[in-house]
This record gives structure tokens, C-alpha cells and sequence, in this order.
């Protein structure tokens, strides 16, 4: 998979941000290459440059200097209608609070990106933002509203509305960050599965044990790579589920299924 | 983004906050009612006033004295320097060719009497060329001849005349008294009917002009003359016509003109130029209160803008361009405001049939004023959402996502 070209190469990248009289230098020189099918976390304390260096991934800044290539585009000279396509056709956002459209459905939220892509009918959206809940597994609750939904539900809706554009790279800001632990590794799971399927993930956190789901770790510290290592043990996020102790709360199937064990 | 698309975001959008839509679109119901209303009121009376002036006859040409001014009053036609003549009839009947009608016109109040019936008439003293200029007709009996019944005492009557002293016998040969002198029925006219501001065409006694200026005024100063002219296009020729011949009967050399001479075009004009500025004041008034319901809109505009700041960061995070996120903060205003215009509308043309047949007002609500308003409507979505819209469309991304 190494040998194929970058999906992503960002070469010595730097963003200043002017505050007040001073400059402040968030990134200073970064360069990595992810490739197609790599999950990649990127790691760092806060004030490391990581919201930053993911905004830049995500089309949503421009860097001050340095390029910055998606799926073969010089990404880093486009003006904003020009970024707000490739963030329509090429990236899909996971993003820490979900931000799902309240009171808009559930099957209406992932159908959310593909409105501003004017080649697909309403037709085909609805047909692919079924078939993006089903893949997190949500297609019974389709027509819910986001607060009829759990957290971690309402993550896999947020998931699915990544996943409808069939973009190149999944973009995820600390999308575990607002979950307990068991539902962090029931994302991280999906995560896991979109990216068996092939999917490139880029998922920037805090947290070390999410960092041992991914095949990678790149970590930033003051606007540099620190580290950017291969994950040689990824750990399976389903048997890290199932290595949790049991819940104390269960739920109504949960239960029901312990009584036909019983 | 699909138009329809947009539209339905935006219905939903409005539909979520019900009240908040309801308040404002009210803003703009009122302005759009207010402004039809008012132009209905201002349409009607104009309209009325040119009919009843058309029901006198289009052809009707006006021979007033100048009225002389001092000091910018003006002052009554009684103190002009020069008058009108029986010579001035009768040498424009004989000399004109663009007109086929003179008659001086001569009003006396008073009332007329027979027996207990009473009438208060004004009594008019014309000549028999009135009823061609005023489009009256003969009922029963006869005119009077100008020549034949010089000074005499006899009148011919309207049919509200003839209920009110006569009620149950034939008038004609009949005599009624006006301000003590007796005149003798000759004739009766056709009914009329009524102007739109309820004054009575049909009340109406008229007797000769020489009857009236020896035996009623003592005078031989004509008031007014009135003319018709030959043809509808013929008017300013018969006016300029009119004014050299009665320039040459006084030999007038100096540079301002002895008479004033209108036209029923004129006429109309100056009849209907104080409605015209009262509607105007009045559409005015109710322009703004559309103004007011405009800014109500932008107002709640910008508080929408900044209460949708996170969708707003989540739709630009997820593809839309500034241009989609203008438009469909642009189409909520519009609907809005077309909402507010077609309610307003509904209620303003209802208001003005109420007021028509409840209060008897002359309205008249056109067309124009409906599709004016409608288009109004759009502008005043587009312009008062536009800010707004604008605020939104260029609002970052990231800094949007981060707004709580």
C-alpha cells in the first residue's frame, strides 16, 4: 500500500496567526504523506498545532507557506468556493460535538452533504445516505431526530454524513472526546471496519489508548513532527469491547438477551 | 443547491419559529394592507371626481374672469378687473368655429316653493345650448328659446325637483315660486342620477340667463360661460379660438390674458391635483410603516444569522459555498416578505371593499397598485435580507464551528 502515491502529502507547511502585535507561529515547517487506506492519528497536546494542522487538512484554512496536496490538488492557492468543493467532493468531517442539525432528521442530517453537490438527485441522495446508515449500523433509526438519539448514536449519524460523499479521507477532530469509554470503542470500531474496507482515516486526538486503534501515529508538539511512527500492534477495537468489564446499566436488548441465555 | 431545495430548507427554517415568522411577516401584512388601502382611497376619489366631470360632458370648455392676485392671494372671481358680457355669448356663438355650444352659466341660491312643497335648489341661469354642454335631455314639455323667452319667467326642471314639488301631479304649466318670483314649469329633464359623492345631478332648476341677471341679480356681469367645443380633439384649438375672440372685442393689448379658459381635461386636473397630493401623503405614511415592517425583518434576520452560527460553520465545514449560505438566508427573507405581501394584499383589497360598502367611500383598488406591492414586497425581502445573508455567507468556517 506504501508504494502507491500520497493521498495527502503536506510539505513543509507553516501557519502564523497574527495576535495583537504578535505573531504566533501554530505551525513551523510540518511534512508528512499519508497514503490511501492508512489510519492515521495525529497527536499532541494542546497549543501542538493539531486543531490547526486539521483545519488546514480540512480545506477549511490555508497555510502561510508550504503546499499542501489532496488527491493530486495543489490544495494551498484555491480561493474559498474552490476549497468549499473539495470539502464537498473530497473530505468528509467527524467532528468532537457531533453538530447534527437539530430537530432534522437523522436520514436528513447525512443527506446534508450531497444537497451542496449539485450533480446528485434527490433520488440518488436518499439512496446513498441509506446506505451510509447502514453501514454504521442506524438504518432502523433513520427517522429519529437527534435528540431521540444516544451519543454515541448520534456519533454514527455524524459518521454516516462523512461517509455519503465517498470522500478521499475521513477527517476526525476528538470524536471520541465527548463519549464514555465503551462508546469510544464502539466508534473506534467502525472506524476500524470503514477502514478495512479501504477508507483513509486521519483522526487527531489527545488520547493515547484511541492512538492504538490506528496504524499510525503522527504526533505534533509546538507547530513540528515530533514523532511519526507505524503502529506495529493495532489493537482491535472489537476485543477491546469485549475486554471491558460488563456494564452496570443494561440496556433493554442487552437484557433480553441475557434471558435468552438464561 | 436546487432552488426547490432552497425553498424548502428556508419553509422549515421559518416553520421551527413560528411566532418569530408570524411577527414579522406581520410587520410587512400591515405596511402592504396600509398602502393598498391607501391607494385604493386615492384611486377611487380620483376616479369618481373624472367621472362625474366626464358625466358633465368631455367637451365642456370653462370662460372664467382672471382672477387678480395680490401679494400671492388669490381672490375671488367678484374682483376681477374685467367681466364677462352677454356680448362675449353672443359673439362667441356667432364667431367661433371650434365650438357648437355657448352658454353663460349663473347660480342663485335659494329654495324653490309650491304650495307646502318646498326644494333647496340652486337656481341656474343658462342658456338653451346648457343641456347640450351638460348632456342633459328634455323629459316632457319644452327648453326655452333664447330669443323667445328673453327675461321670462319660466324654468325647466330636474326629476329631484319634480319629486320634491310635485309629487303627484304633472308639473308642467305648474308654477313655483324662487325667492318670491313665479316661474312657470316649461319642461322636465331626464334623470341623471347621482355623482359618487352623493351630490344630486337631478337637483336642478334652470331658467333663462337674462332672467336671472335682470330679475335675480340686477346685474350685467356674467359669472361664467361655459362652451363645446365641436370634437374631442378640438379643445385647445377652440380654447385659443376663444380667447382671441374675446381679446379683439376689447381691443386687449396688454401681455396677460383677461380670461381664464380650461379645458374639462384642465378642469379634471385641477380638481383632482388636491386629491392626487392627499393620496400621495397618505401612501407615503403607509410606505413607511412597510419601511418599518422591512426592518423588522432584518432585525430578525440577524438574530436568526447568529443564533444558526454553528449550522452555518457545519454546512460550510461539509461543502456549502458563501453563495449557498447567502441564498438561503436571502429566500427566507423573501418569503417572508412575500408572505407578508400577499396576506397584506388579501387584507388590503378586503379592507377596501368594506370601507367601499360599509362607509360608501369611493375605492378603487387597481391592479397596478396589487403587482407595485407584490414587487415592493420582493425588493424589501431582498434588501432588508441581504445584509444579513451577506453577514452569514462571509462568516469563517472554523470560527463559526467554534460559536456556541
Amino acid at each position: 500500500m506504501q508504494a502507491d502515491s500520497p493521498i495527502l502529502s503536506v510539505q513543509n507547511l507553516r501557519r502564523d496567526f497574527k495576535m495583537g502585535n504578535e505573531i504566533v507561529h501554530a505551525l513551523r515547517g510540518v511534512s508528512f504523506d499519508i497514503h490511501n487506506g492508512e489510519f492515521v492519528t495525529i497527536m499532541g497536546t494542546s497549543g501542538s498545532g493539531k486543531s490547526t494542522m486539521l483545519n488546514i487538512l480540512g480545506c477549511m484554512d490555508r497555510p502561510t507557506s508550504g503546499h499542501y496536496i489532496l488527491d493530486g490538488e495543489h490544495t494551498e492557492t484555491l480561493k474559498r468556493d474552490a476549497l468549499a468543493k473539495i470539502r464537498s467532493q473530497k473530505i468528509g468531517f467527524v467532528f468532537q460535538s457531533y453538530n447534527l442539525l437539530s430537530r432534522t432528521s437523522a436520514i436528513e442530517n447525512v443527506e446534508l452533504p450531497l444537497l451542496y453537490n449539485p450533480n446528485i438527485s434527490a433520488a440518488e441522495r436518499h439512496h446513498r445516505a441509506v446506505e451510509a446508515l447502514k453501514r454504521v449500523g442506524l438504518e432502523s433509526r433513520m427517522n429519529h431526530l437527534p435528540n431521540q438519539l444516544s451519543g454515541g448514536q448520534q456519533q454514527r449519524v455524524a459518521i454516516a454524513r462523512a461517509l455519503v460523499n465517498d470522500p478521499v479521507i475521513i477527517l476526525a477532530d476528538e470524536a471520541t472526546g465527548n463519549l464514555d469509554t465503551r462508546t469510544s470503542y464502539e466508534i473506534m470500531m467502525i472506524f476500524q471496519e470503514l477502514n478495512q474496507q479501504g477508507k483513509t482515516i486521519a483522526f487527531v486526538t489527545h488520547e493515547p489508548d484511541i492512538a492504538t486503534f490506528s496504524t499510525r501515529t503522527i504526533t505534533l508538539r509546538d507547530g513540528l513532527v515530533k514523532k511519526d511512527v507505524m503502529n506495529t500492534s493495532v489493537q482491535d477495537a472489537r476485543a477491546a469491547l469485549e475486554a471491558l468489564p460488563p456494564p452496570e446499566v443494561f440496556d433493554e436488548e442487552e437484557e433480553s438477551n441475557e434471558e435468552e441465555k438464561a | 443547491m436546487s432552488i426547490f431545495t432552497l425553498i424548502k430548507i428556508a419553509v422549515r427554517a421559518l416553520f421551527r419559529n413560528r411566532m418569530r415568522t408570524f411577527l414579522s411577516v406581520l410587520g410587512i401584512v400591515i405596511g402592504v394592507a396600509a398602502v393598498i388601502t391607501m391607494v385604493a382611497m386615492g384611486e377611487g376619489s380620483k376616479k369618481s371626481i373624472k367621472e362625474q366631470m366626464t358625466a358633465m360632458g368631455t367637451n365642456a370648455i370653462t370662460i372664467m374672469p382672471n382672477q387678480s392676485r395680490r401679494g400671492g392671494v388669490q381672490l375671488d372671481a367678484s374682483s376681477s378687473n374685467e367681466t364677462l358680457e352677454e356680448e362675449d355669448v353672443i359673439a362667441l356663438r356667432n364667431e367661433a368655429t371650434y365650438i357648437d355650444a355657448v352658454s353663460p352659466l349663473m347660480t342663485v341660491g335659494g329654495q324653490a316653493i309650491v304650495g307646502n312643497n318646498n326644494s333647496p335648489t340652486s337656481l341656474s341661469g343658462v342658456s338653451a345650448d346648457y343641456l347640450k354642454i351638460r348632456n342633459y335631455e328634455i323629459a316632457d314639455g319644452v327648453m326655452f328659446d333664447d330669443e323667445a323667452d328673453r327675461m321670462a319667467k319660466v324654468c325647466v326642471i330636474g326629476q329631484t325637483v319634480v319629486k320634491n314639488l310635485f309629487p303627484d301631479t304633472d308639473p308642467i304649466g305648474k308654477t313655483i315660486r324662487y325667492k318670491s318670483i313665479p316661474l312657470k314649469v316649461i319642461g322636465t329633464l331626464k334623470a341623471k342620477g347621482s355623482g359618487d359623492f352623493g351630490q344630486d345631478q337631478d337637483d336642478i332648476i334652470f331658467t333663462p340667463y337674462q332672467t336671472v341677471m335682470k330679475r335675480f341679480g340686477a346685474t350685467t356681469k356674467i359669472r361664467q360661460i361655459l362652451a363645446n367645443s365641436i370634437g374631442e380633439g378640438y379643445a385647445a384649438k377652440a380654447t385659443e379660438e376663444i380667447m382671441t375672440i374675446l381679446k379683439e372685442r376689447r381691443n386687449w393689448t396688454k401681455p396677460t390674458d383677461p380670461f381664464r379658459v380650461f379645458t374639462q381635461e384642465e378642469m379634471i386636473q385641477m380638481v383632482t391635483s388636491t386629491s392626487d397630493m392627499l393620496s400621495l401623503v397618505l401612501t407615503a405614511i403607509a410606505g413607511i410603516s412597510l419601511l418599518v415592517g422591512g426592518i423588522g425583518i432584518m432585525n430578525i434576520m440577524y438574530v436568526s444569522v447568529t443564533e444558526r452560527t454553528k449550522e452555518i460553520g457545519l454546512r460550510m465545514a461539509i461543502g456549502a459555498r458563501g453563495r449557498d449560505i447567502l441564498l438561503q438566508f436571502l429566500i427566507e427573507s423573501i418569503l417572508i416578505s412575500l408572505l407578508g405581501g400577499a396576506i397584506g394584499i388579501g387584507i388590503g383589497v378586503a379592507a377596501s371593499e368594506i370601507v367601499k360598502n360599509v362607509m360608501n367611500w369611493p375605492m378603487s383598488v387597481s391592479v397596478t397598485s396589487i403587482i407595485v406591492s407584490f414587487g415592493v414586497c420582493f425588493a424589501t425581502g431582498v434588501f432588508f435580507g441581504w445584509y444579513p445573508a451577506r453577514k452569514a455567507s462571509r462568516l469563517d468556517p472554523i470560527e463559526a464551528l467554534r460559536f456556541e
